[in-house]
């Protein structure tokens, strides 16, 4: 947003771009045969506050509603979940208990659950983050040359985002039963060991990445493709010129160009792959659902969906909650500064 | 067009939304709506509402409240089906501590009554003269309060028989007839013995899953996981014995296979197994994964239960005070598990009633099942519910620690876990619910 081009100096609170005599119209001369000029003064005065405040509040009024709706969907459950985490929970009574100050974050930072929990939710993203942003990468930059059919490609890649997840990983469901499954029998018929999906700690994150790349993939390969398009073709004829292959241009010329888009990925890939829920509880084989019968992939949302619905301890869940919503600020961070540092600009 | 003020952030700004997040959060430290204890305001059923219902699993009840719901066009019903316990159990406890959202009638897993005994002011008292001495007494009992509400009505009592392969058992050499199978099995040494038997000659595993062979021996523990004044101990003979007997197994006879799960359904079909226990409504299960029959494959029941008799399951239906329609539900209610109704169910999914009347039907007595090699079932659960003479004193924390003790029995199963490393797991675990 920039001031208009006319407007040489900042305007003052109150004042009214394009109208130099503040006020609201034509009240600034006394109407003939009017009342006392001391009551106009008055009116004027009235007016004039109420125009001030107009100026004033107007704009706040117009931006509100995001900020009415994220406090009461985003700042309120953060801000009561931190409040349920300083108490017990009584839960035969389904009430809540005393206050326990920090005892449910020491709880929950000791419980080795937890630790293992934090480990698979590290391993479950690394596994499904990053192959799923260079594949996307990968695939954007080829939707982005002359193709034939091109809207079809674009549309087939988006695809599985469409399919909803709870169908999705019913089907994965299937493949990657233990006994049962579709991919161990392919195994079993190739005369290979099957594969333990549900009780091998590495294979159950490796089959869980494998259904969020599944989704993710082509969504973000979309949000590619929409910068790399915006990237003007004369810079890579100039470079093509100067004999830089399509590699080279990739490095040199898109990711620069295209950084901001690659951060605002880079970010919303990072908290939801931090937050991964979905694919481990459906995955799950036991009735139980906590992520596996030895935790194997029990990531930190679904630590504390256990502790809060099924185990009802509201406070211990809310001290999780509130432990993972630190982590994942602090793994953007991370994510931010590194790939601000990948795709800086190097020298051609 | 843009106004810039000198200043970058107005601060009425600031102050609306820091005094809007402060009223909002100490709205809620005030806590949710009313006290919870409270029944809702009472209303009368408008053309167009419904009474609803969630049953999880399948109770049979489809065709039984379409009937319903043509005779009593005031009252019409509505169900919502929930396929496993366990995904309802978390539903209802969320809406509980919510104290929102749940049905107007709710169905309740019989290991999961004492919960709602130990929190009873959540729950209509459904006591009533018409009912009085209609089930059988240990079901009333577990429904009952100290002080004589009761909050629930059984639908279902879960006496258990064992239905085997007869087809299976002959291929090993083993006696397949009723009455012979019957006295191989009166022990449970006697039924890992001929178990061993079996493996030795055939491919197939000697039971279903651990999961179910420990739950069928944990209904003869007086005190499997809680002293009888409510005192959580785990650590008691009867349920190391059930521990070490089920682990110290699942090597050679269990199909290691987690119950409920998509390769133990898958199981049937393979003939995996040769033995399962049965209560009455494990039969439909059976049905339902093993499908129609192939040439050669029989099913059958046994009238014995290893170690005598044994419960396992049966529901309950209560309804809870949230609900607007209280008086309309336990009419319901009260037709729901008649025993005109019970019978059906039981014709239709073998769901063993839990009416004294229904029990002593003839209708009942008489009943066989073509499926399983027509054996006269209705004969058989009579007996079994008759040889019951153990319950397990079960606590308001039974359900959770049987959750986690099924976990404990799927460690050991799947391999990712000794039994030792498994039984300090579920010790923790245990803890961590207290």
């Amino acid at each position: 947003m920039t001031a208009p081009a006319d407007a040489g100096t900042p305007l003052q609170p109150g004042d009214h771009p394009h109208r130099p005599e503040a006020g609201a119209g034509g009240a600034g001369k006394p109407t003939p045969g009017g009342r006392g000029g001391r009551q106009d003064d008055r009116r004027l005065l009235r007016r004039e506050r109420r125009a001030r405040w107009d100026v004033k509040i107007a704009p706040y009024l117009f931006v509100s509603p995001f900020f009415v709706v994220f406090a009461v969907v985003g700042m309120f459950p953060l801000a009561y979940t931190g409040y349920l985490s300083l108490y017990e929970w009584d839960r035969t009574q389904y009430a809540r208990g005393g206050f326990a100050g920090l005892d449910n974050f020491r709880w929950v930072l000791e419980d080795p659950v937890f630790v293992k929990s934090v480990v698979n939710t590290l391993s479950i993203f690394v596994m499904s983050s990053i192959p799923q942003v260079i594949i996307a990468v990968t695939v954007a930059a080829l939707l982005d040359q002359q193709l034939r059919g091109s809207t079809f490609w674009r549309i087939s890649v988006l695809l599985p985002f469409v399919v909803a997840p709870t169908a999705a990983v019913l089907i994965f469901g299937s493949l990657f039963a233990d006994r049962s499954g579709v991919i161990n029998e392919v195994l079993g018929n190739l005369g290979l060991e099957p594969i333990r999906w549900h009780v091998e700690r590495w294979w159950s994150h490796v089959a869980i990445s494998g259904m969020v790349n599944w989704r993710w993939t082509g969504y973000n390969a979309l949000i590619f493709l929409a910068a790399m398009q915006a990237v003007p073709r004369d810079v890579y004829e100039s470079a093509a010129l100067d004999g830089a292959g399509r590699v080279r241009q990739l490095f040199a010329i898109t990711l620069p160009m295209i950084r901001p888009t690659v951060i605002f990925v880079i970010v919303t890939t990072t908290i939801g792959g931090l937050q991964i829920f979905t694919e481990p509880r459906l995955f799950d084989d036991t009735a139980q659902r906590e992520g596996g019968a030895d935790h194997q992939y029990m990531t930190m949302t679904l630590y504390v969906y256990v502790k809060g619905i099924e185990d009802q301890f509201y406070g211990r869940a809310s001290a999780a909650a509130w432990l993972l919503f630190m982590f994942i600020i602090a793994i953007v961070l991370v994510n931010y500064l590194v790939t601000r540092w990948l795709t800086r600009r190097r020298a051609l | 067009m843009t106004i810039k003020t000198s200043r970058g952030v107005s601060r009425p700004g600031l102050g609306v939304c820091a005094t809007l997040l402060l009223g909002l959060t100490l709205a809620a430290c005030g806590g949710g709506g009313g006290d919870p204890a409270e029944s809702a305001e009472q209303d009368t059923l408008e053309p167009g509402e419904t009474l609803t219902i969630t049953t999880f699993g399948e109770f049979g009840y489809d065709a039984l409240i379409a009937d319903w719901n043509k005779a009593n066009p005031g009252i019409q019903v509505e169900q919502t089906k929930v396929s496993l316990w366990d995904d309802w159990k978390n539903e209802l406890n969320t809406n509980l501590q919510a104290n929102a959202g749940l049905p107007d009638v709710v169905a309740i897993e019989g290991d999961f009554m004492p919960a709602l005994v130990a929190a009873p002011d959540r729950w209509v008292d459904l006591s009533d003269k018409d009912v009085e001495g209609r089930w059988l007494d240990f079901k009333e009992k577990a429904a009952t309060t100290s002080d004589g509400q009761l909050l629930g009505y059984p639908t279902d009592a879960g006496p258990e028989a064992f239905c085997y392969r007869a087809d299976l058992f002959e291929e090993a050499g083993l006696p397949s007839d009723r009455a012979e199978v019957a006295k191989l099995m009166t022990t449970w040494d006697d039924y890992y013995a001929l178990g061993e038997k079996f493996t030795a000659k055939s491919d197939a595993a000697w039971y279903d899953s651990s999961g179910t062979i420990a739950q069928a021996m944990l209904n003869q523990v007086p005190n499997p996981f809680e002293e009888s004044d409510g005192t959580v101990n785990v650590e008691n003979d009867g349920l190391k014995a059930v521990w070490n007997t089920v682990t110290g197994n699942a090597e050679t006879l269990s199909t290691r296979n987690k119950l409920w799960n998509d390769d133990w359904s898958a199981s049937f079909k393979k003939d995996g197994f040769a033995t399962i226990p049965c209560p009455g409504w494990m039969r439909s299960n059976i049905k339902d994964n093993q499908g129609k029959l192939k040439d050669g494959v029989v099913w059958d029941v046994v009238d014995v239960f290893p170690g005598g008799g044994g419960n396992w399951g049966g529901s309950f239906l209560a309804v809870p005070k949230t609900s607007t329609h209280q008086t309309e539900a336990q009419k319901f209610l009260e037709w729901m598990t008649a025993p005109e109704q019970q019978l059906r169910v039981f014709a239709d999914l073998g769901n063993f009633p839990s009416q004294v009347k229904a029990i002593d039907s003839p209708d009942l007595l008489s009943a066989t099942d073509e499926y399983f090699n027509n054996a006269p079932v209705g004969e058989i659960y009579s007996n079994r519910a008759a040889a019951i003479d153990v319950q397990p004193f079960q606590g308001p924390l039974y359900s959770d620690i049987l959750g986690k003790f099924q976990l404990a029995i799927d460690r050991v199963d799947e391999g990712s876990a000794s039994p030792d490393k498994s039984w300090k797991t579920f010790l923790s675990d245990v803890a961590s619910l207290q």
